[in-house]
């Protein structure tokens, strides 16, 4: 099947799943990753019909992704619930380490570099899972890095 | 980043309950084999012998919207349904059948063939004439051998006119099993 053809959601579905779970808990901790995978798949088969041609699907999987996160953010501040408590999770992750370290970079940031050296996305891919341009999402990474290293530093 | 058995089940039962999917399907073990059992909204759409399911799924987005799930919950009524069937205590099947991509001649001989009663078998010529094309016994064979929802409607109770059991896009071994069970065919044949 050609790249042009939409596939069964279930394709879709198996192939993006686990990207956009990491995204998810590296945004959002363990526990409320889960409610906002659901709620990002659920958005996914709402337009899934509106979709023209089956490109780019990992990008706009992960930006249906992180729009369900910020949602969540925004109600968390709004409520000021506390944070999740990212260091209570019991089990090692793929990618516990990244997350460790990117933990307390700007959402944006973080979710940039997450997305570039967790996932090795091209810069398009993640702008257009950020919303942004891929030249936004390469200073947002680099400037997540350029953090990292300075507090590497400090 | 692997997802949790139960996160899955929580999604695909939860797509379905919202009614967004174009077709909900399962696999499900009988004593033919296991069944690929897909739905729509308006009833059972599928079932298919020896599925390879990502073809099947293929295939489904093509004929009714590319929403295709693995989904077991609104298959239930079908399963069920057949496990009934195969363990000899359903005679008829109370199931909507979608028959949306038929064409208009295979449409009239698979619902003359929804007619052929339980524990009898009839032959492609009758099944041609009940059809109104009489002549129409090879195409006949055709519609049953691309039969989409076979067992639900009976295509292993066709036969040739001698009483030769003929085909079976299951094979013919599974039109034999589906035949005894209904003690339709006569130990000698």
């Amino acid at each position: 099947m050609d790249v042009m053809t939409v596939p069964p959601f279930e394709r879709f579905y198996e192939e993006q799943q686990g990207p956009v779970l990491a995204q998810l808990r590296g945004m959002l901790g363990r526990d409320a990753a889960d409610d906002a995978f659901q709620e990002t798949f659920l958005r996914a088969l709402r337009a899934y019909p509106s979709l023209e041609h089956g490109r780019h699907l990992r990008a706009w999987a992960l930006q249906i992704a992180h729009n369900v996160a910020v949602d969540v953010l925004r109600r968390r501040q709004a409520t000021s619930v506390e944070v999740p408590d990212l260091e209570s999770i019991d089990e090692p992750l793929p990618y516990e380490e990244l997350r460790r370290l990117t933990a307390e970079l700007p959402e944006k940031e973080r979710a940039a570099v997450f997305l570039r050296y967790g996932y090795d996305l091209s810069y398009e891919d993640i702008g257009a899972a950020l919303g942004s341009s891929s030249e936004a999402a390469r200073q947002a990474a680099s400037s997540g890095v350029r953090r990292l290293r300075k507090r590497e530093l400090s | 980043m692997t997802v949790s058995p139960e996160l899955d089940r929580s999604f695909r039962a939860a797509a379905a309950a919202e009614g967004l999917l174009d077709v909900a399907y399962a696999l499900h073990d009988t004593p033919v084999g296991r069944l690929l059992v897909a739905v729509t909204d308006r009833g059972v759409c599928e079932i298919h012998y020896d599925a390879d399911p990502a073809a099947e799924a293929d295939r489904l987005a093509r004929a009714f919207g590319s929403r295709v799930l693995r989904s077991p919950r609104p298959t239930d009524a079908v399963r069920r349904q057949l496990d009934e069937y195969f363990a000899g205590t359903r005679r008829d099947f109370d199931l909507e059948v979608d028959l949306r991509p038929a064409r208009e001649f295979g449409r009239a001989v698979l619902e003359q063939l929804a007619l052929v009663p339980y524990g009898e078998v009839t032959t492609y010529g009758t099944l041609a004439q009940r059809a109104g094309r009489p002549r129409a016994a090879r195409a006949v064979g055709a519609v049953m051998n691309r039969n989409p929802v076979p067992i639900v409607l009976p295509c292993h109770r066709v036969v040739g006119a001698t009483g030769s059991l003929v085909g079976y896009a299951g094979g013919l071994d599974r039109k034999r099993t589906l035949l005894e069970l209904e003690r339709a065919l006569n130990p000698s044949s």
